[in-house]
């Protein structure tokens, strides 16, 4: 691997840019692995890294139907936090943050981590009831979350309108080790990391189809780039989750829809953290390109459109404005969607499944990106072990069967 | 936004619905007796199909009704709606 650092910078500018190669292979599919990750998002490419560095199984592959971090890690609001409600969410969120402070270090490539604050508005009684449960199950967890008033939540935010709103803002709860990512460089520094290692990273290649033996193990997938045979196959699919599921035989209690996102033109620096408001629902931080990324909602039904409705962003603009009634001329350049999978307690499902040698990594629904290296990690461990991390042990497919919810759905109230 | 047409209304704006699920779930009779996994499907298993799905859509702002349709979830496009008790009409993908 060729390793970036400021000298290498330096040289390659006095030469005219031209020692740069490659980051990773484009290689021709084996007819077999050790192992196979299907889908090369964030979480399937950070898995697959994590089992050659941390695991030392090096001969595996990453499927990828279409190019890396061309699904929902490249349409996400990059958003990273990890002040959830209860115990095991907190710690395989946190479990993330904190590989998210040494990320850019252990790949070798600047995946802008900037932990600039994410700040939760309340607008509601309900709400300021609910965040402030939250700031003590955080403080109680080990996680850091502190409540301000409306005040201090102007003077961490200074453009924030806290009163002239039709839902004044009452308080907010505010995670300082929290903030965003580079989306493109998450997906891009695991392939480079992972290829180094020897991970063969295939993309134009669906999953068509599985090969299952007697005994019901998985043997092989059918590709549209031929039959690739592995004994054990993690799937990271996101919203095509159940798709690529259903050929192997397995159903989850997963459903999908679209949830959009759209950026500004790109202004002077101007936003110096990340807001959320749930109850009048927008998300809005600022790239250092100087757009303003905002997030939107789901739509209500489920579609694997990758678009969602107008009206859907136009209320996300709507309280936009109204909380920073200065981008209220902001033009938008671009709009988009990704197909989140959500499942009934908005937890993921990282777990075993009743096929022997398959593994899968779903429902993180509307919030994966925040999670990508935790996610990564312990699924690279699932696999590895042919058992649970520690972290994910709770979050089984059983569970809604046994009735073991993490019901993060009910704690929050809306999508994350 | 998407146009629906209502079959007790006619064709109206998305805003006026509400979505409601997969259509045809029966609820499992004698639930006492059920295994927690057949429970458990009933309550939370959808099929989450790519392509054509059954699912309930409500007129809310309209005539209040509950009502069926069939949409390709990978074009978002309406193929038919039935009212509730009606079989489920047949019905072709639409383009690629």
């Amino acid at each position: 691997m060729q390793r970036f650092s400021g000298l290498s910078l330096l040289l390659s500018g006095l030469t005219g840019q031209r020692t740069w190669r490659p980051q990773w292979r484009s290689p021709e599919p084996k007819s077999a692995y050790d192992a196979i990750i299907v889908g090369g998002g964030g979480h399937g490419l950070g898995a697959a890294y994590y089992l050659a560095s941390e695991h030392r199984l090096t001969n595996i592959a990453v499927l990828e139907k279409g190019w890396i971090g061309g699904g929902n890690t490249g349409r996400n609001t990059t958003i990273i936090r990890s002040n959830y409600l209860f115990p095991e969410s907190a710690a395989l969120y946190d479990h993330a943050l904190k590989l998210w402070e040494g990320l850019s270090q252990a790949l070798n490539y600047n995946v802008m981590f900037s932990p600039r604050g994410v700040l939760m508005l309340a607008h509601t009684v309900h709400d300021a009831q609910v965040f402030k449960r939250h700031v003590h199950a955080n403080r109680a967890a080990g996680v850091d979350n502190e409540w301000l008033t409306p005040e201090q939540a102007r003077a961490f935010c200074p453009i924030l309108n806290i009163g002239d709103i039709r839902y004044p803002v009452l308080g907010g709860a505010l995670q300082r080790r929290g903030g965003t990512a580079r989306h493109d460089a998450v997906a891009w520094g695991y392939a480079r990391a992972a290829d180094a290692l020897g991970v063969d990273i295939l993309e134009n290649c669906e999953v068509t189809g599985f090969i299952r033996g007697a005994d019901g193990a998985v043997q092989a997938v059918e590709t549209t780039r031929g039959t690739i045979r592995a004994p054990r196959i993690g799937v990271c699919a996101a919203g095509h989750t159940s798709v690529i599921m259903k050929m192997a035989g397995v159903e989850l209690p997963l459903e999908s829809y679209p949830l959009q996102a759209l950026v500004s033109e790109p202004v002077k620096p101007v936003f110096p953290c990340v807001v959320m408001s749930n109850t009048i629902h927008a998300y809005i931080s600022q790239s250092d390109k100087g757009e303003l990324v905002i997030g939107a909602g789901t739509d209500a039904y489920t579609s694997y459109t990758q678009r969602g409705a107008l009206e859907i962003t136009s209320h996300a603009l709507e309280a936009i404005c109204e909380l920073f009634p200065m981008f209220r001329r902001l033009r938008m350049l671009r709009a988009w969607g990704g197909i989140v999978d959500v499942t009934p307690d908005r937890s993921p499902i990282i777990a075993k499944t009743p096929v022997p040698g398959l593994y899968v990594n779903c429902g993180w629904g509307t919030g994966g990106f925040k999670a990508t290296p935790g996610s990564a990690h312990v699924f690279a461990w699932t696999i590895a072990h042919d058992a649970p991390h520690r972290l994910n042990a709770p979050f089984t497919l059983e569970r809604f069967s046994e009735g073991a919810l993490i019901d993060e759905a009910a704690a929050a109230a809306v999508a994350h | 936004m998407l146009l629906i047409q209502c079959p007790y209304c006619g064709e109206r704006p998305e805003p006026e619905f509400v979505y409601g699920g997969q259509a045809h779930v029966a609820r499992p009779r004698a639930s006492a007796e059920l295994s927690a996994e057949v429970w458990a499907a009933y309550l939370y298993r959808r099929d989450n199909t790519r392509g054509v799905h059954a699912e309930r859509w409500r007129h809310t702002h309209g005539c209040g009704r509950f009502f069926n349709a069939l949409r390709d979830t990978t074009t978002d496009q309406f193929l038919a709606t039935y009212k509730v008790g009606e079989t489920r009409p047949p019905a072709q993908r639409s383009g690629p």
